[in-house]
């Protein structure tokens, strides 16, 4: 009587042949093996998509008009974006949050960076409490500050008031032409200047004290070693962060939609609002499309620049 | 500047990649300057060709 396994055991010998097979794999091989399932979802979610928003710009697709025959009109779409005041419009409003917001929070975050690097009491603990804005939802900080701005009941404005003496219900920040491109700075500045703080941070707690004491030991005064150790040293870090906030605040979005909506008028309305509004809003989908492709040859020219500079300050 | 020019001649990446990124700066102001609509239309084509040819000098011998 032969004895028969209900369920057959794998032959050793193919086994070893698996594992064999397995162990003949090149290095490079392997590394492409763990590296394909990422490369084929950045083709599908990243790559195809923007080949898709190009092939989109040179049409006159409707996406509310999905059955209406789709004409190609070439650079059409370019041409009206490049000449449409609107836009040009949108452009000086994003560059005057731009500028203005990463200019006070590398300012006021390396400022605070500093003040936190020292060694005090309590010093975790105004950590904690500096860095809480950017842990809340923009919605939320939109929500919150709308009333904050509010010329009535507002505390900004009794604060403004205290100090400046002028009535607090004078003026309101949302609903002003020339406050309101202010108010979404300091908003925005409020809730991301502890993220620049936190990268500086890192930056001045990576310098090695011997350093400074070397600088001591040639009587080196403390502005000198700001100049010429703190600042070196930390300016890769404050790179870094100017990079990811100019970029997250070229494509801001939400908290802007949420404080003002784009008004008073089209003051406050940056590129990302106007391009929302075009693709669905107004469904011209190809238009917005041209826009979209404008925008990110902009902000990649920009990055690519940005990147290189990086690379050659790290490098020194 | 003689290196500069040399560099061009060379096709080095360095001096190549200094045009480039002229040219996408250029570009960028030409975009958010708030004088003229005209110089605004211009800015794409400037920023685009800046930026390709970053991208293609890149690949440049030092």
């Amino acid at each position: 009587m032969t004895f028969e396994p209900r369920h057959p055991v794998a032959d050793p010998s193919q086994k070893q042949t698996f594992r064999h097979r397995l162990s003949g794999l090149s290095d490079r091989t392997i590394a492409w093996i763990f590296v394909a399932p990422s490369i084929a979802l950045l083709l599908a979610i990243n790559i195809f998509p923007l080949i898709w928003t190009i092939r989109l710009s040179l049409t006159n697709f409707r996406t509310n008009r999905p059955y209406a025959p789709v004409k190609w009109v070439g650079l059409q779409n370019y041409r009206d974006v490049l000449s449409d005041v609107g836009v040009w419009h949108s452009m000086l409003a994003t560059a005057h949050f731009l500028f203005w917001t990463l200019f006070f929070q590398v300012l006021i975050g390396f400022t605070l960076a500093y003040l936190i690097n020292k060694k005090f009491r309590g010093n975790d603990l105004w950590t904690t409490i500096i860095v809480l804005p950017m842990m809340l939802s923009p919605a939320v900080v939109g929500n919150f500050w709308t009333f904050l701005y509010q010329p009535q009941i507002g505390l900004f404005n009794y604060f403004i008031a205290f100090f400046t003496g002028i009535d607090p219900s004078s003026f309101s920040m949302i609903g002003d032409v020339s406050l309101a491109p202010w108010a979404i700075v300091i908003v925005d500045t409020w809730m991301w200047t502890p993220f620049v703080m936190l990268i500086c941070l890192a930056g001045l707690r990576a310098i090695p004290e011997s350093i400074y004491e070397a600088a001591e030991c040639d009587r080196a005064s403390r502005w000198r070693q700001f100049w010429t150790i703190t600042i070196p040293m930390v300016l890769p870090f404050l790179m870094l962060a100017v990079l990811f906030r100019g970029i997250e605040n070229f494509k801001m979005f939400d908290l802007v939609v949420q404080l003002t909506g784009g008004g008073p008028g089209d003051t406050t309305q940056l590129t990302s609002i106007n391009l929302k509004r075009e693709a669905f809003e107004k469904w011209h989908t190809g238009y917005a499309s041209a826009y979209a492709v404008i925008l990110f040859v902009t902000v990649f020219g920009l990055a690519s620049i940005y990147v290189k500079a990086l690379n050659k300050v790290k490098d020194r | 500047m003689t290196d500069f020019l040399n560099g061009l001649l060379r096709l080095r990446r360095g001096a190549w990649e200094m045009v480039a990124t002229v040219l996408i700066a250029l570009g960028v102001l030409m975009m958010m300057q708030p004088f003229a609509l005209v110089i605004f239309s211009y800015s794409f084509g400037v920023t685009l060709i800046g930026t390709v040819a970053f991208v293609i000098v890149s690949h440049f011998p030092e």
